[in-house]
């Protein structure tokens, strides 16, 4: 019983290579990775802090789907790789501080003044741990690495519920935002805390065309003039 | 004064540590028109304040002098009334500044705050936002400060406070910057300390997440500051057997039984924590098993009531919490004691350097917390401290200062001159069950000093630890072998501590001297003087 880590070391040569490590069956991905580490090989690289699927330090990716590392048990075969569309600095351990600026270009922060009796309805959204699965499972970044990604506008539609003034977020999410998203789910699928980011997409694409914006795609395809398109900005 | 490679980062506040006392405090400094910087070891809402499930204690005007009483008696005379009424009075603005950031607490049926009560308690008074309380306050945290264009330096391990050997003035820190192998140092007017507990010295027996060594406590002894109460730590008695985590409080709140592996109860399961701890310490000690038994609650209201603790007995224990007895024991939860400070929030012994949240001892807890008080505590007493931080006027201007040199020195001796001959990962194993044994619900003279001939054999060997990994870059064995220097500082303070208090007093509980003596009404103190470790009772204050 093994898995396969691939590790990677951008001072090594070659940089990356897949090596095997026994399965230390019963224990979370988390556990054996802190096994080989301690046990078998101290060079191995990898972040964790809570063990318990809160603080967002260990997402992976499994078999090409993004995981927490703390909530997974392995199983024999299994192939362990860093998050997809992260710059990897060394085995698993991702640069997370450049995707997370995209919480900064979005302003995904509350605006006005917080609405307390719609702090029920943003439940689900604050339960985000910024781990980034769903920006790892999300295809769009594979052809567009500005694009703001699905937690950063769900961060923003959650703030857009608890605030009456978001104009300065919604404005920030319409380039590379709300528009370049495929609505394929795939994000909604991998978040560990049962997020559904696509659906907040939907929403706020709604309350954009409320404040006058209108979706490019559509208006490209069906009047293709510039200056028609113009009219309604 | 020469500028070297990584010597020009300056800022009027810089926070160390990026949990929920960091965060607001570097928000306060913010606003009062500082420039700060919150350097963090890991990702900024990486922190153990993600954790925190039960919620957040908040007293109105009828309440707090209630909830002043039930936090004094709770410190079992380590206490100072003026720090609690501080807090207390402050808890509900403290509350109110929270909701205008948008986090979002749970509301009534009705659409008012939800509250409940914590063991301990007179009145209801923990609000909490389901059972993410401490994850959405610092997610929401982060995104103010975020908003409020606060600098982060994330991936920075303090390694030590740069100091003047004249003044005693804190001017900045060095740290490790784990992204590129350097050792760097940021100066400022001010630090504020608010690098978290050390429940981790218990490897293994602890509810706190990796990293929690204690590193701000370490620093503050090396740098001259001063330590207290070190020997008071909270075991929570409903952790999972295997992996140590968590399963609130509010499981047995609810109802849920302790039984022992005969199937009889066998203490109130409302008492205390300590008292809950003790008791099954005691059944573990004398053979039986113990289990949380929840299955009378019923399927749908355990996943209404408990659906992360629900989650995590499935995934750590193969359990289900409907159906089966949960194993459980009890293990380090919150730390007491921490960095001795005045009541502007000023770490003894050193100026221009404040310490906050769970690694300061503001003396709020004294020999035991009351649950909800932490939460409380990282957020009135963080903005307290980036007040006081921004109103220090540094008395000696940024000195010419060898700290970074020194650090850059010992990292250097660590990659080439520590001989790596025994492994510390093993020893980390070892001091950790020691700990949890000798020093940990039930103690006594000599266990403890079993345990401290242990930990001094360790740091007699330390030279003959080290490294395998030569990298420079994202070296997490380093991190791991420096958190583990820090953690044998600590747990030294721990174990003389613990020694020394003939008595049994909240958290601190002594086999051989079962009673309170109010000889030892007192605060323990530690300091170093020359390297070596010298400790001695203080009043209460
Ligand atoms: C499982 C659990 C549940 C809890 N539930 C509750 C509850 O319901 N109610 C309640 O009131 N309390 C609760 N507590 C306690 C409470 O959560 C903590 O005491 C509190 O959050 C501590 O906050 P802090 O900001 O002081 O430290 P932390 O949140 O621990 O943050 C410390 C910060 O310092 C950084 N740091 C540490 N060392 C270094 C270094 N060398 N260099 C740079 N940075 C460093 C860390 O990376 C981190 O960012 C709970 C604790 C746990 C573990
Ligand atoms: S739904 Fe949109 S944001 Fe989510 S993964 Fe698909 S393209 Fe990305
Ligand atoms: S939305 Fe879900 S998957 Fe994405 S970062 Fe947040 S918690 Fe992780
Ligand atoms: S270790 Fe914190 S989410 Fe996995």
């Amino acid at each position: 019983m093994n898995i396969t880590i691939r590790r990677f070391d951008k001072r090594k040569e070659p940089q990356s290579i897949d090596m095997t490590y026994p399965l230390f069956e019963g224990l979370t991905l988390l556990e054996n990775l802190i096994k080989i580490k301690t046990t078998i090989d101290p060079t191995l690289s990898f972040n964790g802090v809570c063990r318990s699927g809160v603080c967002g330090s260990c997402g992976v990716s499994v078999n090409g789907k993004a995981k927490l590392s703390c909530s997974y048990k392995p199983s024999d075969g299994d192939v362990i790789e860093p998050l997809a569309y992260h710059e990897v600095e060394r085995d698993l351990i991702v640069d997370k501080t450049k995707t997370h600026k995209t919480l900064k270009t979005s302003h995904a922060h509350l605006l006005g003044s917080a609405i307390l009796e719609n702090s029920s309805k943003v439940t689900v959204q604050s339960d985000c741990i910024l781990c980034d699965s769903c920006y790892s499972a999300c295809p769009v970044l594979a052809v567009n690495s500005d694009f703001l990604g699905p937690f950063a506008l769900t961060k923003v539609y959650r703030y857009t519920l608890q605030s009456n003034e978001n104009k300065k977020a919604i404005d920030a999410i319409q380039k590379n935002g709300i528009w370049d998203c495929t609505l394929c789910g795939e994000c909604t699928l991998s978040c560990p805390q049962d997020i559904d980011p696509k659906t907040d997409i939907m929403n706020l694409r709604s309350i954009s065309v409320q404040n006058g914006y209108n979706d490019p795609n559509f208006a490209n395809m069906s009047f293709g003039d510039f200056e028609f398109n113009n009219l309604f900005r | 004064m020469t500028l070297l490679k990584g010597q020009n980062l300056t800022t009027d506040i810089l926070v160390i540590g990026s949990g929920g006392a960091g965060l607001s405090a570097a928000l306060r400094a913010k606003k009062l028109g500082c420039s700060v910087i919150v350097a963090t070891k890991t990702l900024p809402t990486n922190a153990n304040t993600s954790m925190a499930q039960g919620g957040f204690n908040a007293s109105s005007n009828e309440d707090i002098q209630i909830h002043i009483d039930d936090t004094i008696r709770s410190s079992r005379g380590l206490g100072s009334s003026t720090m609690i009424d501080l807090m207390c009075k402050s808890s509900k603005t403290s509350l109110d500044w929270l909701l205008s950031l948008g986090v979002p607490f749970s509301l009534d049926d009705n659409g008012n705050l939800a509250n409940r009560f914590m063991g301990g308690s007179t009145n209801k008074r923990t609000y909490y936002a389901e059972d993410y309380t401490g994850l959405k306050i610092l997610q929401t945290l982060h995104d103010e400060c975020l908003k409020n264009d606060i600098e982060f330096k994330a991936n920075h391990y303090l390694l030590n406070l740069i100091v003047d050997e004249d003044t005693k003035e804190v001017g900045g820190a060095t740290f490790l910057n784990i992204a590129t192998g350097e050792v760097v140092e940021i100066r400022a007017k001010s630090v504020i300390i608010a690098t978290g507990g050390y429940s981790g010295v218990y490897h293994g027996f602890t509810t706190n997440g990796f990293g929690s060594s204690g590193d701000g406590i370490a620093a503050v002894i090396r740098a001259g500051g001063v330590a207290s109460d070190m020997e008071f730590v909270q075991f929570h008695p409903t952790a999972l057997k295997k992996s140590s985590i968590l399963i609130s409080e509010a499981a047995r709140g609810e109802g849920g039984y302790l039984v022992n592996g005969l199937g009889k109860r066998f203490v109130d399961e409302l008492l205390s924590r300590d008292e809950v701890s003790r008791a099954v310490a005691k059944e573990i000690n004398e053979g039986r098993e113990v289990f949380l038994d929840v299955r009378h609650l019923g399927s749908e209201k355990l996943a209404h009531l408990l659906p992360q603790e629900m989650k995590l007995c499935k995934i750590h224990e193969n359990l289900d919490m409907a159906k089966d007895l949960i194993p459980i024991k009890s293990v380090a939860h919150y730390t007491m004691g921490g960095i001795e400070v005045d009541q502007k929030l000023q770490a003894s012994g050193l100026k221009g350097c404040f310490a906050v949240g769970e690694c300061s001892n503001a003396h709020i807890h004294g020999a035991n917390r009351l649950g909800g008080n932490s939460l409380l505590e990282i957020i009135s007493m963080g903005l307290i401290a980036g007040e006081n931080a921004s109103n220090y006027k540094p008395k000696s201007k940024f000195k010419e200062n060898n700290q970074l040199n020194k650090d850059r020195a010992f990292i250097n001796t660590v990659y080439n001159t520590f001989t790596n001959q025994i492994n510390f990962y093993e020893k980390r194993e070892f001091l950790g069950k020691i700990l949890y044994h000798n020093a940990g619900v039930i103690r006594k003279d000599m266990g403890l000093k079993e345990a401290l001939a242990a930990l001094q054999q360790m740091q007699r060997e330390f030279t003959f630890m080290g490294i395998s990994d030569k990298s420079k870059e994202f070296n997490t064995n380093l991190i791991d072998f420096i958190e583990f220097g820090n953690t044998l500082e600590v747990a030294e303070m721990l174990l003389v501590g613990a020694l020394h208090r003939n008595e049994s007093r909240g958290a601190h509980f002594r086999e051989d001297f079962k009673e309170t003596n109010d000889t030892f009404k007192a605060h323990s103190i530690f300091w170093k003087e020359d390297g070596v470790l010298c400790t001695e009772f203080k009043d209460v204050k």
